[in-house]
């Protein structure tokens, strides 16, 4: 029987270093591999016998993209070892943090990383020659989330300024006023985002996911909740081991995430609206409507819509967040160490990071573990190429090639995060 | 009009913020690319040039043996090579590993430690090959990156001071934080180019810019212990994004539980 080999070697628009292999036998597909080759950095290792406060640092180092997501997932899960309850303004300002995140990393993600899917480019620069008024406005988004992160963390990649039990400075509420400004050219800018992308072609591609993210805490999700899925998971966030395992396959560097008893999931973009649309503001609900979203969306595709969405919301709730700020009276909150285990889920933007740590009684982290969003899909994304690849076996390889590059991009997929690399081999037996 | 300068930017083991500097220039992004072919930039577009480069800028260490022999084939297609961040130029956070025993290091991670191939030592890029320029960071700062890439592309030194934070915190107005009572700062003995942020967010600096030119790392040590750290403590503080960076590995080592 014929065989076809196609090889991707290094999947571009992605963060870190992976690839995909297809072995494809006369019509039929043999099976699908994501192998990720990013080398390991042993994170989980050398956090032992560091201090508790330094978590934030170390851990934000895993991803470039995403740090504050580590930041939040290890404060939280100190905070709860640690008995430390964080006051009001604490828990908005880190809200507005991951808008700052969300927003810088959507605007990456949309513009300049899948939409060249969609237009036909190879990347945003190539893009920049025939639409270059999508790609200023992308950078002018992008840029905004970018003056949050500076203004509220320090920096945009790995901020300085969180602190387990708060933040080491809290601004001052006239330091908000210069952003203001800049977040409701923002807002108009998403929303007519959400009406580009939403006029983009997407294949017909929809399968009955299980959805896990974080939800029921009357507010779309950020750094609260339990940990809920659309096939009646609902687990506080300190029971996330009970439900979900990590295994070890050769092809990976990154270890692959299960929902025990149920198998592949999906965490992201998709989970959080399709679980939480009720929260979203009356804004964001709207120009989903007027997308033509429903109230889910299963069509891995349309995730560049639902990240436009989620664009939207997160102007909307930086700007209700700093017209309602009120500077704390103390930056940070502090208790006693103790020994101890604590647990946190935050939404990092493509998807739910999972910290648990167990300390000393002296601060010092004994035990560390750490489940980035893209190890959690994994499965997902591999199962998604086997479900719509064998649908795609007819097409010419380079046309191949790149639909299955942009089903592993709909995840928005940080291999940096995971292990830290991507390539297509398709081999047609 | 003559060719345009090619540009390559290639990964190592590393969180892959360096190269998102540059995707980070807003303001410059599109007049950078107006001026260089971005020949080889995976993280940014699927096109790939072929070589040789006129400049490559390398993010990441060197963790695998595999990486090691890339590294040799990225430095005879550069005409300049130039490291960006601290993982390139020190070895990173991930530099930890130097002081232990990375199979023991494979397998709190790792199910299946056999399937993991990776090397003892995580090693700066200058461990390997000649480096034309080094710039710091953990990040770096993306102004230092276009002046560094200007600079270059113009054939002249890039401005990037080798004195301290210290002098940043000056130039900022910020008081000192040790005089204001923090427990630790390394300003005195890192290298300069982040804008002095710490301080100004009333914590001290961790370092992230690795080593000023000729640091006295054993005063600020004997300061430090005055304002009640520890041994352990001490060596924490050498021991992070520059661990591997000769003046903070030697500190490091003299301190301890």
């Amino acid at each position: 029987m014929a065989r076809r080999t196609i090889n991707v070697d290094y999947l571009a628009r992605v963060e870190g270093e992976g690839g995909v292999k297809l072995v494809i036998e006369g019509n039929t597909l043999r099976s699908v591999e994501l192998r990720i080759f990013e080398p390991p950095r042993f994170f989980e290792a050398f956090l032992r016998g560091r201090s508790y406060l330094e978590a934030p640092d170390i851990t934000a180092r895993i991803c470039g993209i995403c740090p504050v997501a580590y930041q939040m997932s290890s404060v939280h899960a100190m905070e709860d070892a640690l008995g430390i309850e964080i006051t009001p303004p604490i828990r908005e300002l880190r809200r507005l943090l991951y808008c700052g995140e969300w927003i810088e990393s959507h605007a990456l993600h949309m513009f300049m990383l899948h939409a060249p899917d969609f237009l036909g480019y190879d990347g945003a620069v190539e893009m920049a020659k025939d639409h270059p008024d999508v790609v200023r406005q992308a950078l002018e988004l992008k840029k905004t989330g970018n003056d949050i992160l500076n203004l509220l963390g320090g920096r945009e990649i790995h901020p300085v300024n969180v602190r387990v039990g708060g933040f080491y400075r809290a601004p001052a509420c006239r330091e908000f006023s210069a952003l203001r400004e800049a977040l409701q050219r923002g807002r108009d800018a998403s929303l007519a985002a959400v009406k580009l992308v939403s006029g983009f072609e997407f294949p017909d591609c929809e399968r009955d996911y299980e959805f896990v993210c974080l939800g029921k805490a009357g507010e779309y999700p950020f750094n609260a909740g339990r940990v809920v899925s659309n096939k009646g998971l609902d687990i506080p966030q300190q029971q996330y081991d009970a439900n979900f395992e990590e295994y070890h396959v050769k092809r990976s560097n990154a270890l692959h995430s299960r929902h025990i008893g149920s198998g592949a999931y999906v965490t992201g973009p998709l989970a959080r609206y399709s679980l939480n649309y009720d929260a979203l503001s009356p804004l964001a609900k709207q120009a989903a409507q007027e997308a033509g979203l429903g109230t889910t969306c299963n069509n891995p595709f349309r995730s560049i819509v639902v990240r436009a969405v989620e664009l939207l919301y997160a102007f909307d709730e930086a700007i209700r967040i700093i017209d309602a700020y009120q500077e704390p009276d103390r930056p940070y909150e502090e208790a006693p160490t103790r020994a101890g285990t604590g647990y946190s889920c935050t939404e990092a933007p493509r998807g739910m990071l999972y910290h648990r740590y167990r300390l000393d009684s002296d601060g010092t982290i004994l035990d560390a573990k750490i489940v980035p969003p893209t190890s959690q899909n994994q499965p997902s994304i591999e199962e998604d190429l086997r479900v719509f690849a064998a649908g795609w076996l007819d097409q010419p390889d380079d046309r191949l090639r790149h639909l299955c590059e942009q089903a592993v991009r709909n995840y928005d997929p940080c291999i940096s995060c995971a292990t830290h690399f991507l390539t297509l081999d398709v081999e047609r037996v | 009009m003559p060719n345009k300068p090619k540009l390559a930017v290639w990964k190592f083991a590393s969180c892959d913020g360096c190269q998102l500097s540059l995707l980070d220039c807003e303001d410059e992004l599109l007049t950078v690319a107006g001026a260089i072919d971005i020949a080889y930039f995976p993280e940014a577009t699927r096109a790939v040039l072929k070589g040789p480069y006129d400049v490559s800028l390398v993010e990441g260490s060197v963790t695998t043996p595999h990486d090691a022999e890339r590294l040799h084939a990225v430095r005879r297609q550069s005409k300049t090579l130039i490291t960006i961040g601290a993982c390139a130029t020190a070895g990173g956070i991930q530099a930890l590993r130097n002081f232990k025993d990375v199979r023991e290091f494979t397998s709190i991670v790792y199910a299946h430690p056999e399937y993991i191939s990776t090397l003892a030592t995580s090693t700066p890029i200058s461990a390997h090959v000649n480096v034309d320029f080094e710039l710091r960071g953990c990040p770096i700062n993306k102004h230092q990156l276009v002046e560094v890439l200007a600079a270059f592309l113009h054939h002249r030194k890039p401005d990037t001071p080798a004195h301290s934070v210290c002098m940043e915190c000056k130039q900022r107005g910020t008081v000192c934080v040790l005089v204001r009572g923090a427990k630790s700062c390394l300003g005195p003995v890192t290298h300069a180019g982040c804008g002095a942020i710490c301080p100004a967010y009333n914590r001290g600096c961790y370092g992230c810019f690795g080593p000023k030119e000729t640091p006295n790392t054993v005063s600020l040590s004997a300061r430090l212990r005055e304002h009640g750290m520890n041994e352990r403590d001490l060596q924490r503080v050498y021991r992070t994004f520059n661990t591997g960076a000769e003046p903070f590995h030697r500190e490091g080592d003299r301190h301890g539980a």
